[in-house]
């Protein structure tokens, strides 16, 4: 907060009115509707309703094929957030070094970010296309029996590499910003001190980045989470059998292809605790972080 | 260290190419006749049909569309990409200018209100939002589509991080000469910000742009899709029999929903990098 403010009247509620209408007709009465329907078992045309309780919740969550989606979501995230992470800071590492012709490396690495996520599943589906995809042949000649229409690790395999491609693009651009904020004066301290670069990278270098790793990952983990959609919806629609469906596209079809609201908004109200558990994680790491 | 290693190049090269090979691939295939890709596969190098391509997509109605041009699309998502940036600016840059330099009873509370925004995206609330809307009567309609989009509160926090930072004898000195609220906004605090609401802009059109879940549930004509979900349709009627699969248009698309975004980072890329990395932290 400012020391100096201005005296309180009715003017701050005036600035502040658009954003908080804004959020209340469309962020928070939806929401709140959300945990009601999560409550509420509706049938099939919306005409009649009766409180059940926790029975979505115990209907939506204990059957297997939300458990799947939640162990997929789990192995997707973790290895979406660390491959692109990893490939990012290499490329950080790379290009910070890099004297002659850094900025044709920049801009080539980072415009990517400019892709919707869609788009990019959209061309990865065209990529991995039986007819004309050259990955999809490249695959199957060295020796991959490669079907992501029926195989389930294929599948898995195709929206992973494209969930990653899309990624590495904002945490290079971060890793970067992060690399160059490092005084000059504390790179050449640990040149003299330590010979071998990559000891000094993770003894020096790599702590230092640790504030921008942790955002990073929490970024990630929220676009495995949810951005992602895009990319399923356009490469594999969860399939086959809902192996590829997230927490977020189960969500999406259950509630529009399904049209169970109940479930789907029980599905819903899960989703925002989780979300809202990483936050708290996120919030107590910020408060060590001070520390440093 | 005057010399870079080899085997830094090598790695950024690879890297590179990693990253910019699928979209020269897609905009190559874009240009060939569709036989010659049935035919031979992706495409590395353009060929001759690039002006045929475009020309068809962009401005012939029917065929796999049916009704809509990729111009009509274009259209969508531009005021879909502008329209978000604009709104979003205006209603934080003023939400901001409220929690940062103004004490009031309910500002607590209702930065927290804001504040929560962040952390639900629209995904998890999709269902009842979409009830919301349709009860308001905005399916299909630029408002309904915007509107519910700006209910976040990614910009405010970039602004009030700046706001923060804004020396505080600025105030002091605008307070001397006699400064209302609204006249310090209006005329020290926009124009100070000028880097900072291009940053933003930018940065939101983007991610305007590039919306799909909201749009996608929520237009049903196709005169109102935008890119994003119009390519979709055409790759839903590529593998259907009788005709030949239209690969070059669905290219074509792909890479006319890639163009704008692009350009924009690409050509903002300073202020872009300062936006996204100075205040997201």
């Amino acid at each position: 907060m400012k020391r100096v403010q201005f005296e309180h009247s009715a003017i701050p509620y005036l600035f502040i009115a658009p954003q908080i209408i804004i959020i209340s007709i469309f962020f928070l009465w939806p929401s709140a509707q959300a945990i009601y329907q999560s409550f509420l078992l509706e049938d099939a045309f919306g005409l009649s309703s009766q409180f059940v309780w926790f029975k979505n919740y115990s209907d939506t969550i204990l059957n297997a094929s939300w458990l799947q989606a939640a162990g997929f979501t789990l192995v997707f995230s973790s290895l979406v957030t660390f491959l692109s992470l990893a490939l990012a800071l290499l490329l950080a590492v790379k290009a910070n070094e890099v004297i002659h012709g850094a900025s044709t490396y920049k801009t080539m690495l980072m415009w990517a970010y400019a892709i919707a996520p869609p788009v990019a599943g959209l061309m990865g589906n065209l990529m991995f296309n039986p007819i004309i995809g050259d990955l999809y042949s490249f695959m199957n000649v060295i020796g991959f029996d490669f079907d992501h229409k029926l195989d389930p690790v294929d599948a898995s395999f195709v929206v992973i590499l494209i969930s990653v491609w899309k990624q590495i693009s904002i945490n290079f651009i971060f890793f970067l910003a992060g690399l160059q904020g490092i005084p000059k004066s504390v790179q050449e301290a640990a040149k003299m001190d330590c010979n071998s670069s990559t000891r000094r990278f993770w003894t020096i270098t790599f702590p230092l980045l640790a504030p921008t790793t942790f955002f990073l990952v929490v970024i990630n983990i929220t676009y495995a989470f949810f951005e992602t959609f895009g990319i399923i919806d356009t490469t594999t629609q969860g399939a086959p059998g809902g192996s590829t469906a997230t927490l977020v596209y189960k969500v999406y079809q259950d509630g529009f292809r399904g049209a169970d609201i109940g479930g789907s908004s029980a599905q819903s109200v899960v989703l925002m605790i989780m979300v809202l558990a990483l936050t708290v994680v996120q919030f107590r790491y910020i408060e060590r972080k001070v520390h440093y | 260290m005057d010399r870079t290693p080899i085997s830094t190049h090598i790695i950024l090269i690879i890297g590179a190419l990693f990253m910019t090979l699928p979209v020269w691939v897609a905009f190559a295939t874009s240009t060939h006749a569709p036989e010659t890709i049935l035919r031979e596969g992706l495409q590395f190098w353009p060929g001759p049909h690039l002006v045929e391509t475009y020309n068809e997509v962009l401005f012939v109605e029917g065929g796999v569309m049916k009704q809509v041009t990729a111009t009509t699309m274009l259209q969508n998502s531009m005021i879909l990409g502008i329209g978000f940036a604009i709104g979003k600016v205006i209603i934080s840059m003023l939400a901001a200018y409220a929690i940062v330099y103004f004490r009031f009873r309910l500002g607590v509370p209702l930065f927290w209100v804001i504040f929560m925004t962040l952390l639900l995206p629209l995904e998890v609330r999709i269902i009842p939002s979409y009830e919301v809307v349709a009860n308001m009567g905005l399916l299909d309609t630029q408002t309904g589509l915007i509107l519910p989009l700006i209910a976040s509160a990614t910009g405010t926090f970039f602004f009030r991080q700046f706001f923060r930072s804004v020396p505080d004898e600025l105030l002091e000195a605008a307070r001397l000469d006699g400064a209302t609220a609204w006249g310090f906004f209006k005329d020290i605090l926009v124009p100070l910000s000028r880097t900072m609401i291009a940053a933003i802009l930018i940065i939101m059109f983007v991610v305007g742009w590039n919306q799909y879940l909201w749009p996608l549930i929520m237009t049903t004509k196709e005169e109102n899709y935008t890119l994003v979900i119009g390519i979709k349709q055409i790759y839903q009627v590529l593998n259907e029999g009788g005709e030949l699969p239209q690969f070059q248009k669905a290219f074509a698309l792909t890479i006319l929903a890639t163009l704008p975004p692009v350009l924009v980072v690409l050509i903002f890329q300073r202020w872009f990098v300062k936006g996204l990395v100075e205040s997201e932290k």
